[in-house]
């Protein structure tokens, strides 16, 4: 059968790392795939060394709009493990509470994108509504939407009022029972079961070679999450379990991230009803000459940050790896031998950045153009009303 | 196996290869190794000791080049960095993309922006650099100079 390359990307000033697939098609079946990425590399490890230590973690905030906690909690890490220092037990608690926050909110976004590709825009409506009232929270908390600014070497930037407390454990209790109506639509719809099982599977044995992170590894039984391995913050504080699924497939990677929206309001509950008194800074004035590495699970898997320090204010050198780094190249294990409806949502199940799968265009190899973006998430969406019809 | 049995497990197996060992504390192990034995150490941690990839950081050291492979074995929460130094002059070293799919990109990475060749690389096109960019200019190497890239910046424009 003739061979269509389908390419997918890569532009979307949106995206942490926008990527552009090549996907080799043979009528319906995808044989092979190819990615490139760096269409927005912006050189922040180089920009970092010519920053200060304070300076650089708005630098580094600024990698990701979605894992705006997730970086500067692991770049702080690493600074402090230069000297080695412990932050005061206060700002540990108040970082876990705004990490997690910011995995309820990633994985909703998340949720209701999902839920788009495949023709569900109902649940695309109610995980941005939920969405919001997160952001409420994290507005309270931090007094930003987004790119919290609460991170500094040493401890924290702004103190969480007491009064506030209450209010903000009240609205979390009000979202639990949507995602709990969320869980149980995911698990009992036969239609989504029939979109998504078996679809895009990811095996153990692949998921270890890649050095897959967070959920894409924990949806293949690879019990991996730096907050239970090697604890930091108030993870070790605090009761929660950590989510892990067997079969790699993308309704595991569905429900594996609704589970653990439970648990991050859990821990933030748990964090807010028991935050300790005392100082949120340490007031860190020099960082030693020596080197420091930082990790932190983001919504995505672990974030990775090296630095060096001469023993000037800068750091010398400044590694940064995003968990998508490894993550992406998982897409050449699950999409082979896929067909092209299900390509939006296998590649959208590891949680990169979604808004590039809009920019894809099919043409066949004369160049005339088939199918752009609209018409993958149609595609995807009208074989989940085909099914639908079906079961009826 | 407890922390200080790996440890000693490395020491005894590779006795030749590596030339220090650095414990900055419970969780962190620095392990400066030959650049020849990389191959071999990291197959052993990742296959046998059962260690996850976290990734390889380069840095330009001013006299020669330095890369860290960090490797994570989560069961003992500790994160052991091999280090190894390599000469300006011949920057080369063994890829380790063909053990585990883990290492393809970041060998490409480094490459593009310090430099160092990976013998038996599968696929070492750019990652992140534009086509456009000239070839032997690295971005992360100490001695870099800005240079004009309006014509990169205006391509299509």
């Amino acid at each position: 059968m003739a061979k269509t390359i389908v390419p997918i990307g890569p532009y979307h000033p949106l995206q942490e790392e926008p990527e552009f697939f090549t996907l080799t098609v043979e009528g319906e079946k995808i044989a092979a795939v190819d990615v490139s990425v760096g269409y927005n590399h912006r050189g922040i490890e180089k920009l970092s060394e010519m920053k200060t230590f304070d300076q650089s973690t708005f630098v580094i905030e600024r990698i990701c709009g979605i894992c705006s906690t997730s970086h500067p909690y692991a770049y702080t890490r690493a600074v402090e493990d230069i000297i080695p220092v412990e932050v005061p037990d206060r700002a540990k608690y108040i970082r876990t509470i705004i990490a997690e926050g910011e995995r309820i909110h990633s994985h909703l976004l998340w949720l209701g994108l999902a839920g788009h590709f495949l023709g569900y825009n109902t649940v695309f409506m109610w995980a941005w509504k939920l969405r919001e009232e997160i952001l409420d929270v994290m507005e309270i908390l931090s007094g930003n939407r987004n790119n919290y600014a609460m991170f500094k070497p040493g401890g924290v930037r702004r103190d969480i009022k007491s009064g506030d407390i209450p209010g903000v454990i009240r609205k979390i209790d009000s979202i639990v029972p949507t995602l709990e109506m969320l869980k149980k639509a995911v698990m009992d719809d036969p239609v989504l079961h029939a979109r998504t099982k078996g679809v895009g599977i990811l095996t153990k044995e692949e998921a270890k070679g890649y050095s897959a992170l967070g959920p894409t590894a924990r949806a293949s039984g690879v019990a991996r999450d730096v907050r239970k391995d090697a604890p930091y913050g108030a993870y070790d504080k605090v009761e929660w379990k950590m989510i892990v699924t067997q079969n790699g497939d993308v309704f595991d990677k569905v429900l594996l991230r609704v589970l653990e929206m439970l648990e991050s309001a859990k821990i933030m509950k748990a964090c807010l009803s028991n935050l300790p008194q005392g100082d949120i800074d340490l007031r860190l004035k020099d960082i030693p000459p020596g080197e420091g590495i930082g990790c932190a699970e983001a919504p995505r898997g672990e974030v990775f940050h090296y630095v060096r320090s001469d023993g000037t204010n800068r750091p010398a050198r400044h590694k940064v790896r995003a968990p998508t780094f490894m993550n992406l190249p998982t897409y050449k294990s699950t999409i082979v031998g896929e067909t092209i409806s299900d390509a939006t949502i296998i590649l959208a199940a590891i949680d990169p950045c979604y808004c590039c799968t809009e920019r894809v265009a099919v043409r066949n190899v004369k160049g005339k153009k088939l199918y752009n973006g609209e018409d993958l998430v149609r595609l995807s969406q009208e074989k989940t009303e085909k099914i639908r019809k079906s079961m009826k | 196996m407890t922390r200080e049995e790996v440890l000693q497990d490395l020491k005894d197996k590779f006795k030749g290869d590596i030339t220090n060992v650095f414990e900055k504390s419970v969780k962190r192990v620095y392990i400066d190794i030959r650049p020849e034995a990389i191959t071999r150490m990291a197959k052993y941690i990742f296959y046998d000791l059962g260690a996850r990839f976290n990734i390889a950081s380069g840095v330009d050291v001013r006299y020669h080049m330095e890369i860290l492979y960090h490797f994570t074995i989560e069961e003992i929460n500790l994160l052991i960095s091999f280090r190894v130094a390599l000469d300006k002059a011949k920057l080369e070293i063994d890829s380790l993309a063909p053990l585990f799919e883990a290492a393809n990109w970041i060998e490409r990475e480094i490459n593009e922006l310090l430099g160092i060749k990976f013998k038996g690389h599968p696929d070492m096109r750019r990652l992140l650099l534009p086509a456009e960019w000239p070839q032997g200019v690295y971005p992360l190497r100490r001695d870099y100079e800005e240079w004009d890239k309006s014509a990169i910046r205006d391509r299509g424009v």
